[in-house]
């Protein structure tokens, strides 16, 4: 009985898994398919899921009108550098709130993750206000800082799980086989947590690839990534659907491949601590 | 060289005093084990020499030297951790070799360390491997590599032994009894287990509630223990305590005699009792025998004397072995 019971609700699971993974990925699919149909099959009514004539015109108008490569470039030095800096800093960070905790410990973990909780719009305008005046508006150094600044308290918090996880006791013998701070956290926290600092490195530049409210607001021509890439084929008017699904589909695709390479990196990363 | 002084140390954490200021000499070349039941402070105390926990006041000298603020790093001290602690991403080869490369030590004298400290503890098949593919027993031999190819003033051991099984546990003691009289390095080793500071120590430093009970050797301890603390503490099985009448005949407030220090006899006795659970072992029969007035007494009588559970026996303490005690617990 008990078996027949669990072989149901096996089904029952994995049917719902399915139906819900194919909810939140049909938008993809979607623009993936809009960017290979002509202007008039994309807003066709009702709409055409597969029998189209496929064509790649899209993405030919796209690339002659806007330099890919430059907006990839930006993407890839903006999500990588601010991923980079944000390590440098979180790893030390992470290293004393896990090894060396005070009493305040687990209020400034819980204070730097209410700086999430703000509306990123609050704070736009002093913001912005500071690039007119240090004169980093529309530059790709101002953006890796404030994509890093944004991203800091996920980075130094999923560290900070990953550094309790270690044992204590082996970063104390490495002290007594004398090693110095320095040493002890280059030969052995960093190796040991080597799995979670790169699926720490990995979410962080995926959520700096996809930031869009700062990339869009601090940049115009020169240090525009990806996301400004997608947002100027969008008219009001909503015209041009198919070359926005092009140009969507050649920005997230990076993204979604390195993804695809990495799955198992990031799902251990989203669940670390959840099981077990 | 490596004596190691204590002075008037104490630690608290926060507004709870693990360690009462206490003063300790251990000389060069001793085997000092620190007992004691758990929460004594013997661990904190172990860390406070190893330099992995600040003193709260007092000083620590190694070699004479003042040492209370030095990094554990710089103290010349080599500890096995209770976890083995070895680092789990480096191979046996790497983890022995880790203390010299921190030491910057050339490639050559560092291979032929590593290759003497393998001989010595049966390592040279499993130095390519991983710790997670090793045995309990080897991962131990890895921790004392790692410590011994330093060649360090001293040996700190914080129970090193608790997590093997018993047989392995027998044979690591009489390896690190040997690697003792090998090495002729002063060594400090921490355990909750009586036998072990019994059968492996020169000195004996009895913890309770942090406070030294009692320094001495292993057979001072059993012989003269200072208070009830002491005598209860060392010794397997426990010492018997035996309150009123008996003792006030005695002259003490509690009389304490060891259950190999009772005479069995069918016939006649000081106490009589009924015998309750008996285990033999072969050699010797441990007996609980249930005495009237008196409690249950331990007893080590010889593995021929025959009893059933139930039988009466009787009981008569050796006059030259028994332990007395004041009413405060200190032996008289």
């Amino acid at each position: 009985m008990a078996r027949a019971v669990s072989q149901q609700r096996k089904i029952i699971n994995t049917t719902s898994a399915w139906v819900i993974g194919l909810l939140i990925f049909f938008p993809i699919l979607w623009t993936i398919l809009t960017s290979f149909k002509t202007e008039a099959t994309a807003i066709a009514d009702p709409p055409v899921f597969l029998n189209f004539t496929w064509t790649l015109e899209n993405y030919t108008a796209v690339l002659e009108r806007s330099n890919y490569a430059r907006f990839l470039w930006n993407s890839i030095i903006i999500a990588g550098g601010s991923t980079i800096l944000g390590l440098i800093i979180a790893i030390p960070a992470a290293w004393s709130m896990a090894f060396v905790p005070s009493k305040r410990t687990k209020d400034i973990l819980l204070w730097m993750l209410s700086t999430k909780m703000l509306p990123a719009v609050g704070v736009l305008y002093p913001i912005y206000l500071l690039f007119i005046k240090m004169g980093l508006l529309d530059s790709r150094l101002g953006l890796v800082v404030v994509l890093m600044l944004i991203n800091l308290p996920i980075i130094i918090w999923m560290l900070y799980t990953y550094f309790k996880e270690i044992p204590g006791e082996i970063l104390e013998a490495a002290r007594m086989d004398g090693a110095s701070l320095k040493e002890e956290v280059v030969y052995i926290l960093t190796p040991m947590a080597i799995p979670g600092i790169a699926s720490t490195m990995l979410l962080n530049f995926i959520l700096a690839w996809n930031e869009a409210f700062w990339t869009l607001n601090l940049t115009a021509a020169k240090a525009a990534p990806l996301t400004a890439f997608i947002a100027s084929y969008s008219s009001p008017e909503g015209l041009f659907f198919a070359k926005l699904s092009a140009a969507s589909t050649m920005a997230i695709a990076p993204i979604l491949i390195l993804g695809w390479f990495s799955q198992k990196q990031l799902v251990s990363g989203l669940t670390f601590g959840a099981v077990k | 060289m490596g004596s190691i002084t204590l002075k008037k140390v104490s630690k608290s954490f926060g507004e709870v005093e693990v360690i009462s200021p206490l003063d300790l000499e251990i000389n060069d070349g001793e085997f000092v084990v620190f007992v004691g039941p758990s929460g004594c402070g013997k661990s904190t105390l172990l860390r406070l020499i190893a330099g992995l926990e600040d003193l709260t006041s007092g000083a620590i000298e190694i070699d004479g030297a003042d040492a209370t603020n030095l990094p554990p790093a710089q103290r010349r001290l080599a500890m096995v951790f209770q976890s083995y602690a070895l680092y789990p991403h480096m191979s046996v080869r790497k983890n022995i070799a880790f203390p010299l490369k921190m030491a910057k030590m050339d490639q050559a004298e560092a291979d032929k360390r590593i290759a003497g400290a393998a001989k010595v503890l049966n390592l040279t098949d499993y130095l390519e491997r991983k710790p997670g593919q090793l045995s309990g027993g080897q991962r131990q031999r890895v921790a004392i590599g790692r410590a011994i190819v330093r060649e360090p003033a001293a040996f700190l051991f914080d129970e090193p032994l608790s997590n093997l099984d018993a047989a392995l546990r027998v044979n690591m003691r009489l390896e690190i009894c040997d690697l003792h009289k090998t090495l002729a390095t002063t060594m400090v080793y921490v355990t909750h287990d009586q036998v072990e500071a019994m059968t492996m120590a020169d000195k004996i430093v009895v913890l309770h509630d942090g406070y030294i009970e009692q320094v001495g050797s292993p057979l001072e301890l059993y012989e003269r223990p200072i208070n009830k603390f002491v005598a209860g503490f060392i010794g397997s099985p426990k010492m018997n305590f035996v309150t009123g009448e008996s003792a006030k005949k005695r002259d003490a407030d509690t009389i304490g005699i060891r259950p190999e220090h009772l005479d069995v006899s069918h016939e006649k006795g000081e106490w009589a009792g009924i015998v309750g659970v008996s285990e033999h072992l072969g050699s010797d029969t441990f007996l609980h025998v249930k005495v009237e007035g008196v409690g249950t007494l331990n007893v080590r009588a010889s593995g021929e004397f025959r009893v059933n559970y139930g039988d009466k026996i009787f009981l008569s303490p050796q006059a030259d072995k028994i332990h007395r005690f004041n009413a405060a617990g200190l032996s008289i």
